[in-house]
């Protein structure tokens, strides 16, 4: 019997490699996505630097980028980013960690099931919806009459930095559940075993073990916190303004792309690339945060699979 | 695998106070407890307060209105029609890339390979991009620059398509790893080609899977907001986009303009308008997880 491939059997091979081939075509538009990604960011961003001295931006405490004359030190929107972050973040770990401890270790099937898709929809809620929440509700009607340090106005870090938090809850308690998840049961059974209660279970032998992946999910709540951009644009303000009092109005990085960005900014313009020198530095920071999350999940990930 | 390289906590035998440990013990289970009600608590108050602001207009009369600044007229017909096709070209360019690449990297792709795994890790990142960003990429390449579709129904959905991509992918690689592998090779020893055994063996049996994960992700892009904002959807469009290069806006985007108007009964017309979209996002996730607990086998 012949070897060579006849006529259908070659066509059955050709059919292979195509469908491979688009396969890896579709694969590839993720990859071409980053890169357009850095591309559009970098030449605009050079070129800002060209006009603006990287000493300016990085060491002067003035931003008002689209007033005469414009001043681009870049430190008031990154406090504002990070004031907000730093509020989520602190709202939503044990607000998290709480949740994910309970569905874990604690919460019956049924209860699992019932719970967990509540979760999911907090999860599945626009964040203009948490935008406007923070705007006619935290705001007005929590921040304004227990914030204990000063006048509130319509807008405030400290508002919209509790409404991240809420929104970043979902995240921190899915990845840290699925953390917990992997722990295995013997390590469980052998401290039961032992006399621990289901507390010291959790607190001495889960929260260790799953340390690695509750990190991760906490970086990156804390990089989704720091793009999020409709509930700073809504609650936080648009006053760049360097302060030590997070009940005061700022702007975030993000925040400031869109109200600069909203507008119809002529192509090649100061402000046009202002909003790319911006993009870039939430980019990087945000990138270099979810690079340490992934690295974290992998090492969890290898420990017990 | 080797055995766990994590050596198991130290455990306190000392119970020289059980009460204590009792004590505590409860106390621990009331902060649980307590976290997840907070949780529960805000959710209840999100969509209370929202509901109390916007019961007043809600209704079809606001779909059958165009946008205005006069409280009245206000509605968001033209958002409506926005937010379908702008979805709707965005679902139908992500899901088949995203099941495609999803598919490469689970039975194609070898593992080892260092180009697989970098776009293993580039498609992780990307998931995590802030959403604004690709608003960025959109205003550099695609309203202007070397493509120039401008703020176009076109711009807007190719931008949100990239974005949800990567939710797409991992949900669909999670269904298909599900499959089990005895599946494929029975498939295969019965002399079934790779792509034969991926078409008509694990393709169907990880549909539902990917239904729910695609569910999931075109209902995120039906509420997003902040890419938009730089690619021209906030205008009072009084005109319905019907192509894909006629100038839109979306319901998200008329939300926030009414929502940041200075007039105080505009916002009652926001919070109308986002009862409308949460119960469109409510069905859309009541059907994926409906599928996932329906369809989903347990192999």
């Amino acid at each position: 019997m012949s070897l060579r491939a006849t006529g259908a059997l070659r066509r059955r091979n050709i059919s292979e490699r195509i469908a491979k081939m688009m396969l890896m075509g579709a694969a590839s538009i993720s990859v071409v996505t980053t890169v357009l990604i850095v591309f559009s960011l970098l030449e605009p961003t050079i070129e800002f630097f060209g006009e603006v001295s990287l000493r300016e931006f990085f060491t002067t405490t003035k931003w008002s980028p689209l007033f005469n004359p414009p001043k681009f030190g870049v430190w008031p929107i990154v406090a504002g980013t990070l004031w907000v972050a730093l509020i989520g973040i602190v709202v939503a770990l044990p607000i998290g960690l709480g949740a994910a401890f309970y569905l874990s270790e604690y919460a019956t099937p049924r209860v699992r099931k019932l719970v967990k898709p509540i979760l999911e929809l907090l999860a599945g809620v626009p964040t203009i919806v948490f935008g406007f929440f923070a705007l006619t509700f935290v705001n007005p009607e929590l921040v304004k009459r227990f914030w204990p340090f000063g006048q509130v106005g319509a807008f405030s870090a400290v508002g919209a930095g509790l409404v991240t938090g809420l929104m970043i809850v979902p995240i921190v308690a899915s990845l840290s559940e699925d953390a917990m998840a992997a722990v295995p049961d013997s390590l469980r059974q052998g401290a039961l075993a032992l006399g621990s209660s289901k507390r010291e279970v959790c607190l001495k032998v889960v929260f260790p073990a799953a340390l690695s992946g509750i990190v991760a999910a906490t970086v990156l709540a804390v990089s989704r916190a720091i793009g999020e951009t409709m509930i700073a644009v809504l609650a936080s303000g648009s006053q760049a303004n360097l302060s030590k009092n997070p009940g005061e109005s700022m702007q975030t990085m993000a925040g400031f792309i869109a109200q600069a960005g909203s507008g119809d900014v002529p192509t090649g313009s100061i402000e046009f690339k202002t909003i790319f020198a911006v993009g870039t530095t939430l980019f990087v920071i945000t990138m270099l945060l979810n690079m340490l999350s992934i690295r974290l999940v992998r090492r969890f990930r290898q420990v017990y699979e | 695998m080797n055995a766990p390289a994590v050596t198991a906590p130290e455990v306190s035998l000392r119970s020289n106070s059980a009460a204590g440990k009792r004590l505590f013990d409860g106390v621990f289970r009331v902060v649980l407890y307590a976290a997840l009600g907070i949780a529960l608590a805000a959710l209840a108050a999100l969509l209370w307060r929202t509901w109390d602001e916007g019961k007043g207009a809600v209704g079809w009369h606001l779909i059958e209105k165009q946008p205005s600044e006069r409280p009245a007229r206000a509605g968001i017909q033209s958002g409506v029609y926005g937010t379908l096709l702008v979805t709707g070209l965005c679902a139908a360019l992500a899901i088949p890339v995203g099941i495609a690449t999803a598919l490469y990297l689970e039975e194609f792709a070898r593992k080892e390979r260092w180009y697989n795994r970098l776009l293993d890790v580039n498609i992780q990142n990307l998931a995590a991009v802030p959403s604004i960003v690709y608003g960025i990429l959109g205003l550099a390449f695609l309203a202007r620059g070397p493509l120039g579709w401008g703020p176009t129904v076109q711009t807007a959905g190719f931008i949100l398509a990239l974005l949800v991509l990567p939710t797409v992918i991992i949900a669909s690689r999670e269904a298909i790893r599900a499959v089990p592998g005895s599946l494929s090779s029975g498939s295969l020893a019965l002399g079934a080609t790779k792509w034969q055994t991926v078409r008509k063996q694990v393709l169907p049996a990880a549909i539902p899977g990917i239904a729910t994960g695609s569910i999931l992700s075109v209902s995120r892009a039906i509420g997003e907001t902040a890419p938009l904002l730089l690619l021209g959807g906030l205008t009072f469009l009084k005109q319905n986009p019907t192509s894909l290069d006629d100038r839109y806006t979306t319901v998200p985007l008329m939300i926030y303009s009414y929502a940041t108007s200075p007039k105080a009964e505009l916002r009652e017309i926001a919070a109308a308008s986002i009862i409308m979209l949460m119960i469109l996002i409510l069905i859309l996730n009541g059907v994926a997880i409906l599928i996932r607990n329906k369809f989903q086998r347990r192999w």
